[in-house]
Parts: C-alpha cells; sequence; structure tokens
C-alpha cells in the first residue's frame, strides 16, 4: 500500500484467462441445473393441468427449511431428511389440487391464487424461522472435485445430476406409461381423452402430488446449497419463468436444458462482460425466442 | 452524582436510562394519551434480517421508556408498519403514518433506498425526520434530518481511508485491490470511492464489479475475484453477500489472504468459520471503551436477551442496533431538552446541541446535517466482531490480525 502512482483499475470486459472461462461454463451449468430443477414441477403443472403454480416456489422453500430444521436442530441428515420431505410433500400437492379442484381454480386465476398461497406460506415461515438468514452448514457444505485447475462443487453437481435424472426419467414417464400418455392427452383434448376413458381427475391429483414432491426435492439442495431467507421464495421466479417458457410446457428436457442455456449465458457475462448485466440474460433470451416462436405459451 | 448525570440527560438519553436504573421504581409511571411515535421497517422482504435487530432495539427502547416516565410523562407508542424492504411502499406508508395515523412524531426505517423515500414525506409535511442507516450523505438536503449513522458527510472518501490506513499499518500491506459490490445503492458509492482512494494511496484496484443486488450466481463472482489473485478484496455488499462469496470462492480451493465486508449482517459472518478474520467497519461493539458507558451496560443484557428469544444468531449490540438505539437517544433527547413535540422546535434544538448516545456523541451541525465520521475498523476474531483500529478505540489487547 505503501507504493505511490497507483494504476487506473482495469475495464471490467478485460479478455479473461482460460481458466476463469472454464469455471464460468462450470458454474453456469451447475446454476442451470438448479433451474432446470426447480422449473420441472412448475413446467408440468403449467403444461399438463394449466395451473401456473407459484406455490411451487414456497413449496420448494419450504421444503429447504424443513431440511434445514430437521439437519441443523435435529441433526437427521439431509438425504434421511428428504426421504421424508418428498413423500409429505406429495401429499401436500394432492391436497392442494383437491382446493384447486373444488373452487374450479383455471388458468388465470391460478396465478392470482397461487401467488396469494405463495404470500401466505411466506408469513408462514417468516413466523417460525423468523427473517433472519439461516444457514445448514454441513461437512461438505464446501467440498468440491478437481478437473485439472477447474473446481466442481459436489452438492450443485448433485442437484444438477438429480436435475437430469428426474427430467429424463419425468420424460420417459409422460411419453411410454398409460398415464403419461392419457396426462398428454388429456392436456390436448379433454372431451376426446375423456371419451377415451381417461381419468383426468385421478390423474391430475397424482401429477400434482408429483410437482410438489419435486418442489420438495429443489428444497433440500437450495438448503445444502443456499443461504435461507424467507423472501428467497421470490428471488428464482423470474428466471425459472423464463425457463419453463424457453423450455417448452411440460417438456421436462427441454427444462433442464433451458435451464443450462441461461445458467451458462449469465456465468459468461459475468465473466465477460460484468455482473450487473447477468439477469438481462434471461429474459433477453426469452424474448428472442418468444419473437422467434411465439407459439411456446 | 445523580443530580451531575441529571443534568447531562438534557443533552442524552443515556443519563435518563442510568436515571431509570436508579431510581425506576420512585418514578412516576406515565400517564395520559401516548406520544405516538411512527416509522416502518423492512419486517419482510431482502432487507427484512437485519430490519428486526433494528426492530428489537426499537422495541426494547420503548419498553425502558415507559418502565421510566416516558416522553414528557406520557407513554409512548411506536406504530411499525412493515415496508416489505421497497421504497415506494416505504413513502406510502409516511404518507399514512402522518395523515391518517396522525402520530406525533416518525423515526426513519432501515437502509439507504427506503429513508430516502421517507425522508421526501417528511420535508413535504415538515416533520423531524431521525434515522439510523443513511449511507449517501449527500443526498439528503431535507433541513429537517438528523443521521445517527455517523458516516460524516463523506464517507466515500473518510471510510476507506480509514480502512486502508489500518492495512497499512500492518507488517504485510497490501499492494493490490479486487473491489466487488452490490448495485445497492449506498454500498455501490462507497465502494466507487473505495476504489478511487485506493487508487490515490497506490493500491492497485486488479478488479472491480458491480452485480445486482439479489444476485444468485456466487460461483462466476468468486472466479474472477480468485482470476485477479488480489491481496485484499472488498466486498461492497449487505447482509449475507459477504458469508456466499467467501463460500464460492472456498469452492473453488481459494481464500482470498484479506476480506473486508461494508454492511454484513454480522452474526452470520462472525459465525462462519469462512468468515474467521474478515473485516468491517463499526460504530459499537461490545467490548470496552464502549461497554464503559452506562447507558450501553444497561441496554446490552436486556437486547441480548430480546434477541435470543428471536432466534437472532448474534445477539450483541453492534454497529446496526447500535445506530438504532442512538435515533432513539436522539429523539428522547431533543423531546426531553425542549419539553415540545413540535417538529421544528426540535429540529433547531438538534442542530444547536450535540447528544450523547451509546455510540458517542453526535452533533448534527456540518454539511447535509452530519457530524464526523465515527466508524472504526473491525475484525472477526474466535467468532466475535473486535474494534482493531484505530488504536485508542481498539478492543483490549486487540490488534489487526494479518493473513
Amino acid at each position: 500500500m505503501g507504493g505511490l502512482g497507483g494504476a487506473r483499475s482495469p475495464p471490467s470486459w478485460l479478455v479473461p484467462s482460460a481458466t476463469l472461462l472454464g469455471q464460468s461454463v462450470v458454474s453456469g451449468l451447475l446454476a442451470g441445473g438448479l433451474y432446470g430443477l426447480l422449473a420441472l414441477g412448475l413446467s408440468l403443472s403449467w403444461g399438463l393441468l394449466r395451473l401456473v403454480n407459484l406455490t411451487h416456489f414456497a413449496l420448494a422453500l419450504l421444503g429447504a427449511y424443513l431440511t434445514y430444521q430437521l439437519g441443523h436442530v435435529l441433526h437427521v441428515s439431509p438425504w434421511l431428511a428428504a426421504a421424508a420431505i418428498v413423500p409429505a410433500f406429495f401429499v401436500l400437492g394432492v391436497g392442494l389440487h383437491a382446493v384447486f379442484a373444488y373452487f374450479r381454480v383455471a388458468e388465470f386465476a391460478s396465478l392470482l391464487v397461487t401467488f396469494g398461497l405463495a404470500v401466505i406460506l411466506e408469513s408462514v415461515i417468516q413466523w417460525f424461522w423468523t427473517a433472519d438468514y439461516r444457514r445448514y452448514e454441513t461437512a461438505y457444505s464446501t467440498a468440491s472435485l478437481r478437473l485439472g485447475p477447474l473446481f466442481v462443487p459436489t452438492l450443485e453437481l448433485l442437484a444438477c445430476l438429480t436435475a437430469a435424472a428426474l427430467a429424463f426419467a419425468t420424460w420417459a414417464w409422460l411419453r411410454w406409461s398409460y398415464v403419461g400418455k392419457a396426462l398428454r392427452a388429456s392436456a390436448e383434448d379433454p372431451a376426446i381423452a375423456a371419451a377415451f376413458g381417461v381419468n383426468h381427475r385421478a390423474q391430475a391429483f397424482l401429477l400434482s402430488g408429483v410437482s410438489a414432491a419435486y418442489a420438495g426435492i429443489a428444497g433440500v439442495y437450495i438448503a445444502l446449497i443456499a443461504t435461507l431467507a424467507p423472501s428467497q421464495i421470490w428471488a428464482w421466479l423470474g428466471v425459472v419463468f423464463a425457463v419453463v417458457i424457453i423450455g417448452g410446457l411440460a417438456n421436462p428436457i427441454g427444462a433442464l436444458l433451458a435451464g443450462f442455456l441461461i445458467g451458462v449465458s449469465e456465468s459468461l457475462t459475468m465473466a465477460l462482460v460484468t455482473p450487473a448485466w447477468a439477469p438481462l440474460v434471461s429474459f433477453s433470451i426469452l424474448i428472442v425466442i418468444l419473437v422467434l416462436r411465439p407459439g411456446r405459451v | 452524582m445523580l443530580v451531575r448525570l441529571l443534568t447531562l440527560g438534557t443533552h442524552g438519553a443515556l443519563a435518563g436510562l442510568v436515571l431509570f436504573a436508579l431510581a425506576g421504581a420512585a418514578l412516576a409511571a406515565p400517564s395520559g394519551p401516548p406520544i405516538r411515535i411512527g416509522g416502518t421497517l423492512a419486517l419482510t422482504g431482502p432487507l427484512a434480517p437485519t430490519a428486526l435487530l433494528h426492530k428489537i432495539a426499537g422495541e426494547i427502547y420503548v419498553e425502558e421508556l415507559n418502565r421510566g416516565n416516558g416522553l414528557l410523562g406520557r407513554p409512548v407508542e411506536w406504530v411499525l408498519l412493515d415496508d416489505q424492504s421497497k421504497p415506494d411502499v416505504t413513502r406510502s406508508l409516511y404518507e399514512k403514518l402522518i395523515t391518517v395515523d396522525k402520530v406525533d412524531l416518525i423515526i426513519g426505517p432501515y437502509a439507504t433506498s427506503g429513508i430516502l423515500a421517507g425522508m421526501g414525506v417528511a420535508q413535504r409535511y415538515q416533520k423531524l425526520y431521525v434515522h439510523h442507516s443513511f449511507g449517501m450523505p449527500h443526498l439528503a438536503k431535507y433541513e429537517m434530518h438528523f443521521p445517527t449513522a455517523a458516516f460524516g458527510p463523506e464517507p466515500q472518501r473518510t471510510m476507506p481511508t480509514t480502512v486502508f490506513e489500518a492495512l497499512a499499518a500492518t507488517t504485510n500491506p497490501p499492494k493490490t485491490i479486487a473491489i466487488v459490490t452490490s448495485k445497492f445503492p449506498s454500498a455501490q458509492y462507497q465502494s466507487n470511492g473505495a476504489r478511487e482512494v485506493a487508487e490515490k494511496r497506490g493500491l492497485k484496484v486488479v478488479l472491480y464489479l458491480e452485480y445486482e443486488f439479489g444476485t444468485r450466481d456466487w460461483g462466476s463472482l468468486a472466479a474472477r475475484v480468485k482470476d485477479a489473485n488480489p491481496d485484499v478484496v472488498w466486498i461492497g455488499a449487505l447482509g449475507l453477500d459477504g458469508n456466499q462469496m467467501l463460500e464460492a470462492m472456498k469452492k473453488l480451493d481459494y481464500t482470498p489472504p484479506r476480506h473486508f465486508h461494508l454492511f454484513p449482517a454480522p452474526g452470520p459472518l462472525a459465525l462462519a468459520p469462512d468468515g474467521k478474520q474478515a473485516l468491517s467497519v463499526t460504530v459499537f461493539e461490545e467490548h470496552p471503551p464502549f461497554t464503559s458507558n452506562p447507558g450501553a451496560a444497561k441496554l446490552i443484557p436486556l437486547f441480548r436477551e430480546r434477541a435470543t428469544k428471536a432466534n437472532v444468531p448474534y445477539p450483541y449490540i453492534e454497529t446496526q442496533v447500535a445506530g438504532s438505539l442512538a435515533a432513539w437517544q436522539v429523539l428522547e433527547a431533543a423531546v426531553t431538552a425542549t419539553k415540545s413535540l413540535d417538529d421544528k422546535t426540535l429540529g433547531q434544538w438538534l442542530r444547536k446541541n450535540r447528544v450523547d448516545t451509546i455510540i458517542g456523541k453526535l452533533r448534527f451541525d456540518g454539511p447535509n446535517n452530519y457530524g464526523d465520521d465515527l466508524f472504526k475498523v473491525k475484525q472477526v476474531q474466535d467468532g466475535k466482531w473486535v474494534i482493531v483500529w484505530p488504536r485508542e478505540s481498539a478492543a483490549p489487547g486487540a490488534r489487526l490480525l494479518p493473513p
């Protein structure tokens, strides 16, 4: 510090090193995996049930807080916690759908109703856990795998692999199982599907449960990766919506790939240009895709 | 002794608190219609975790007032509304507090953007506006605003100077710095000032980055800092941003030799394993010479009890809480001294007098009503924040630990 005549700061857009570029791509892929994981349930309920379910984000954060509570306070392993949270959320999802079905909530109304539910859940979370930040520290919180000069954070990698596994499994389920075909048929033309004996009502309950269970899985990873605050419910809203639309409704693999696309784009923007521009990326991509392919929603 | 304290009390609420402690039961309970003091805090939203500390501080202060003789012998009621961390909501709520709830006095919200929003309303209705966490003094033009965030009129210059002086006094002073800052107004403003001060002092700025408040991808930011490999990182951040940045860097097998955090959530950083030797700035920490102040000695256990009950992970009075308590003390001192609730009378008194507070003597006669920059440099040592610079304010035996 004692030197004189210090040089001007470098501009933030200097050509980055190969290591920085590689690390940014890795970071982007891993962030994109989490986007994809969060987008999966939303994409299914929007595409197949015509419910724009904002409660999905609140459920994911509730899952994160429950993982934190079980792990931090009761010392239950997060993987055991997941074994309890996922089925519980399935039931919760079925229950929520019962409410939506009872009140015949339509697509646009679902946006408002689920927004209200998300706000209520945020208040409940804040009441129980307060607005203070919560961090679930585990022995492997900062563990990474080394690939030459690059580091791959273990938990983010696990979340990404889980997202990929769930996306492919869901795609296969929708494509080859009777329930999957029936759900797709009902989304396409409910009257004709019903004429062929499809019980859309029962399958809708199942799908709603599955979507909520996916929120629970995302929540477990959020607890392990991120710092928790009740307002975080809204932190992923914009980017995950963009992922769902870019990936195509009810398209699990599309959601995963769109997550990667946005994650890597954001990350490279941070490395090559400036971090402040990163949030513009997801919506710019969304606008371009909607202009080129307006029929995606 | 009591008489002397009473005399001082006309200039400061600390003496009043001591009076409560010594003579509590002997004082008449406050009576009559309550004096209603309105304000907002970010009870929800991204600023909520830190605003919770301000809420607890305000609650214990008002309770202590009412346990004593209230204000002017009347009980005090704090009308607190949730501004949701949004300046537009803050503006509307102050309008409501003044025109619908018709509160007697107002007190500012938490953080720069909200305070600025409320200031416009206060100015329109010519209300006295005491606030505790405003980081951009050059924007505070209202003649009846009184800040207890003791930044001085030019924190973008004075605060980095204090920090860099502290670093320069170590055995191996840094030669390069990376500045990574949130675009939250006060953080960006002061970090930009740090960049200029660093360059003037010959400290080479090898990286300057701004990111959006509420960013999610810390991995890319961490990768850029690692790539720049500075001697010290200035993290111009609020809340938990600093924790997340350190954690992301650790995942890349990188720990910066030194790291400074502008407005961190104090507890999580002090208690995190990565927060070891983190640097920040403060006006108060729970050690001498600050704890020898009798008012502080009384408030410390009260805050600890309440904060523990609220599950606050770091239940100690530090800069956020102390700034908040000081705001209440300033309000109490002005009302007590003038025996008035008239905003203009209170404002005139505050401009002419110094007020004894938990963070020291505050004056409001400088540019834009700012007095002295009282900020000191603190460091996490053994899981607790301790002041390390300047030496006369340092905790007993504490010094800035080198990497």
